[in-house]
């Protein structure tokens, strides 16, 4: 799941499609923010979620973010490695660090989500702050 | 505008990630805050502690001052010692947790929390008495902490401090000696924040970053690297030091934080002694207490604790630990909780989390070697 080829929220969860299955994850910049990633609670497959409804939870070492779902549709597919290995996320937040799959209801929804361009342009205007 | 430490370029250079922390831009970490922990708990750090606030008292009454104004006995010190203490209101509760180094009659030295600095001075022209001069040495002086197993081993290999090597070698413990070190004075104490050996060291800013990359660079054979702020707090709550903010506030008073050890209730006078008499006879209304959570989920500060049905307390540290591999917390609840109760319970975001309570410290390190 190339960068560049993401699609981003402003809470900094990385969308990549593939056909009407959205596969989920953060972005580099949220897991370098977090830090040690020392548990993750994810959704089950099956669950019905709503786009920017929390539905997970990231605890790091010093402190814990919640995962939103940058989608509406149901999960198909949750990493497990993650949920074994939470180190896995710091390490490669882009490939293997991904976290779920949602079968995506309406893919529209992907419209109001950053580009990997404005997203990129969205950080920059936070680390102005 | 925050302030920086004279090494705040030394840290960016070392891809420090920079956040502002009591007024001051301070790396809160390096390679990781687990790493980092853990190169402390079995080699050595280094650590840029030179937000921390200088408070010189000098004059004829300088002692009597500070025995006055902090809880610990300042007047049984010997030259040349150390102790640990906190400043009370005179409602018995804690303005701030601190150092009083005691030089000679008339000179001591306290060191307090940055975030105290201010308060700490106003506090003590408040109170002052006697023939004494306070002074804020704070801004001209730089503190490096030099922390883990083998802290020692590193001053042998400097340069910086070849003259002064056996006196750092036989150090004891809340002891320090001052030197004079290619013409700079300089202040090095057995102590620490972290519950391994280590050492303090204080020198004039403008001489910070020299002796900060010659510790670095001569410390690579023990695998000497800096550390953050992220693990010098995971590494002072696992042996269950205070931390202001946390423990340790204006609302509670150092005989509910578990610091009735440094409370000196026999000296004669010192602000807060009257309300701290009072409330050791009739029993501190809370005591600190160590749990350890089920499950993963990490209890944070504020996080309300209930045992029997009720909320007893509130966590007041909680991280997860790296070296026990547990989310642990430290709380403050009603002393009327049993040491050996069960049923507690810790609410983590809305979920009721079964915890037991542990004894503290969680960890005990190499800090008496």
């Amino acid at each position: 799941m190339v960068p560049e080829e993401c699609m981003y929220t402003k809470e900094h969860e990385w969308v990549y499609r593939e056909g009407d299955v959205a596969v989920i994850g953060i972005s580099e910049y949220a897991s370098t923010e977090l830090g040690d990633i020392v548990y993750i609670e994810l959704p089950e497959a099956g669950n019905t979620v709503q786009q920017m409804d929390p539905i997970g939870t990231i605890e790091a070492v010093k402190t814990v973010a919640e995962l939103f779902s940058p989608v509406s549709g149901e999960v198909v597919e949750i990493n497990q490695s993650i949920v074994d290995h939470p180190e896995i996320v710091n390490r490669d937040p882009h490939d293997e660090g991904w976290f779920i799959k949602v079968k995506m209801s309406d893919a529209s929804e992907l419209d109001v989500l950053f580009s990997h361009d404005e997203y990129e342009e969205y950080l920059g205007e936070q680390e102005d702050d | 505008m925050a302030l920086k430490t004279p090494l705040y370029d030394a840290h960016v250079e070392r891809g420090g990630r920079i956040v502002e922390f009591a007024g001051f831009l301070m790396p809160v970490s390096f390679e990781g805050i687990v790493a980092e922990h853990e190169r402390v708990r079995t080699k050595v750090g280094l650590f840029d502690v030179s937000h921390m606030g200088e408070i010189e008292i000098t004059g004829p009454d300088a002692v009597a001052f500070a025995d006055y104004a902090v809880t610990n006995n300042v007047a049984d010190l010997e030259h040349n010692q150390i102790c640990y203490t906190v400043c009370c209101n005179e409602r018995g509760t804690v303005l701030d947790d601190l150092l009083v180094y005691r030089f000679s009659d008339e000179s001591v030295l306290l060191v307090v929390n940055a975030v105290n600095t201010g308060k700490i001075l106003g506090h003590l022209q408040s109170i002052r008495r006697g023939d004494i001069e306070i002074r804020d040495l704070t801004a001209g002086i730089a503190q490096i902490a030099v922390q883990g197993p083998a802290s020692r081993d590193l001053f042998a290999l400097c340069p910086t401090f070849a003259s002064v090597a056996a006196q750092v070698r036989n150090l004891p413990y809340y002891r320090f000696f001052t030197a004079r070190l290619d013409g700079d004075e300089v202040i090095i104490s057995r102590t620490g924040y972290t519950g391994e050996l280590g050492f303090e060291v204080y020198l004039p800013a403008a001489r910070a970053r020299a002796v900060w990359d010659e510790m670095l660079e001569r410390g690579k054979t023990h695998s000497a690297a800096p550390i953050g702020l992220g693990a010098r707090d995971t590494l002072r709550f696992e042996p269950s030091y205070c931390l202001y903010g946390h423990e340790l506030d204006e609302q509670t008073s150092p005989l509910e934080a578990g610091l009735s050890w440094v409370v000196k209730l026999k000296k004669d006078e010192f602000v807060g002694r009257a309300a701290l008499v009072a409330e050791k006879e009739r029993g501190p209304a809370r005591r600190l207490i160590g749990l350890s959570a089920e499950g993963k989920r990490v209890p944070r500060q504020g996080c309300a604790v209930s045992a029997g049905g009720r909320t007893v307390g509130a966590v007041t540290s909680g991280t997860f630990s790296p070296t026990l591999k547990a989310p642990l917390a430290m709380a403050l609840v009603e002393s009327s909780v049993p040491k050996d109760s069960e049923g507690i319970t810790i609410d983590v975001r809305g979920t009721a989390v079964p915890a037991k309570q542990v004894p503290l410290p969680f960890y005990k390190g190499t800090v008496n070697d």
